[in-house]
């Protein structure tokens, strides 16, 4: 029992927040990974606090109005964006990290090992095109984290692999009310259901149901994701 | 069709340009309007900005009925589906799949009259299916045409909580559409991204199926 059972990093767990509250040190970790972004997203405040006196002309609630207001809404829109957006891209990573390894593992041939290989150059993909984003808002892309996974059997594995990706799409499903961009959204969303789709696989290949949350999918918080990767993020 | 998705695309464009400069997309609409010298007149402002606007005012409740009808098709088509001869495997998963797009015509519906609309009436649906494979052909594209369009109405919605069921929904069409997909040893996630459609080409796609 070195690393967690799979059981244990289950979405629905629920000593995972508790573990938050007890130990920091992952979310911290994490954070830290993210940090990358910050000094970026400031900047990119900046940027928007200059051209925020061009706004004056549109005037009512939600919109940016007197410069004073109106500024600091729009800069905290965009930097909960790129905070957004990389933290979606750590998770690209991990995933993508994930793939990686468990295919170096030798564990796995014929067709799963092909659909393991789709997924993996799925995740790869979506860490580019995050990469790509972040820098288009005018950010720093999340440093890539150094991982570690249990890849004891086939059998864990792809039980894990089933946990990460149904984790994966709880956590866009949790950030799609939080952006604020429509093209990060719409980005957003035609990954959150590819990563649906991974998960409903892995499901079906474990035996599990394809949709466990019944009708409706359950989102999961940033708080609520992040103290089940930590286990897997070295540095 | 074409000009459609040439608009997308410069629709994606002018939107990006905007964010990157700070300003509200409501200002850039109306900046883009008085440039073509019309603020409200829709007609008069060409196609995108007509399309923008019609997108932007109070359209939740037109994204929300057309979900709805979306998700009475795929419940009928599995309430049909069901009275095939299938596998037993295959039943199962279209009773499932069936009851749960009934759950999301329930909830949708309940949006609908929540934002003080009328939620859409139940068309009748004919289904060209004869069997269990041309039932799991056709529920493999309608599953992903599901996707997809909710996917393109997505950016859309205006209410964050319209968008949360919305992604709470389309997830669970996802995971149909892949597990459909694996039964038909074919690819669960044929892409990295999923597609988009817009709302007129997913009406165009699903109109045959509509009788009355």
């Amino acid at each position: 029992m070195s690393h967690p059972a799979p059981e244990q990093i289950r979405p629905e767990r629920t000593g995972a927040l508790e573990e938050l509250t007890r130990d920091p040190s992952s979310r911290k970790r994490f954070l830290k990974l993210m940090g990358g972004g910050v000094g970026a997203t400031s900047a990119f405040g900046l940027l928007l606090a200059a051209c925020g006196g061009d706004d004056d002309s549109s005037g009512s609630a939600g919109g940016s109005t007197s410069s004073d207001t109106g500024t600091s809404t729009a800069s905290s829109d965009a930097s909960g964006d790129l905070e957004i957006v990389n933290y979606a891209l750590t998770l690209e990573y991990l995933e993508a990290d994930f793939y990686a390894k468990v295919i170096d593992s030798g564990l796995f041939k014929g067709a799963q090992l092909q659909l393991i290989k789709v997924i993996g150059d799925h995740e790869q993909q979506h860490v580019e095109a995050l990469t790509a984003t972040v820098d288009k808002l005018g950010g720093t892309p999340a440093t890539k984290p150094k991982t570690k996974f249990p890849l004891d059997s086939a059998k864990s594995v792809i039980a894990l692999a089933a946990t990460v990706e149904n984790l994966g799409a709880a956590a866009y499903l949790g950030q799609a009310g939080n952006i604020q961009s429509k093209e990060v959204l719409a980005a957003a969303l035609s990954i959150h259901t590819v990563e649906a789709r991974h998960a409903s696989a892995l499901n079906v290949l474990t035996g599990k149901s394809a949709t466990p949350d019944g009708a409706f999918a359950k989102p999961a918080s940033m708080e609520e994701v992040l103290p089940q990767v930590g286990p897997f993020i070295v540095s | 069709m074409n000009s459609q998705m040439t608009t997308t695309n410069l629709a994606a464009e002018e939107l990006a340009a905007v964010e990157v400069a700070g300003m509200s997309r409501s200002s850039f609409l109306v900046k883009s309007a008085l440039t073509v010298g019309a603020v409200y007149g829709t007609a008069a402002i060409g196609p995108f900005l007509g399309k923008a606007l019609a997108q932007e005012g109070g359209g939740d409740v037109e994204i929300l009925n057309f979900a709805l009808t979306l998700e009475y098709l795929e419940a009928d088509f599995y309430t049909q589906a069901q009275k095939l001869r299938l596998k037993p495997e295959v039943a199962k998963l279209a009773k499932e799949f069936g009851d749960q797009e009934a759950e999301h015509a329930t909830a949708l519906a309940d949006t609908v009259t929540q934002l003080g609309g009328t939620p859409a009436e139940k068309p009748t649906f004919t289904f060209p299916m004869k069997d269990q494979a041309s039932f799991l052909k056709l529920a493999q594209t309608l599953e992903d045409t599901g996707v997809s369009a909710y996917n393109g109405a997505g950016p859309a919605i205006k209410s964050k909580e319209v968008l949360a069921a919305a992604g709470s929904i389309v997830q669970i069409e996802g995971r149909h559409a892949a597990a459909i997909r694996l039964v038909n040893r074919d690819n669960p996630a044929p892409n990295a991204f999923d597609e988009t459609l817009e709302m007129q080409a997913v009406l165009d796609a699903v109109q045959p199926f509509i009788k009355a």
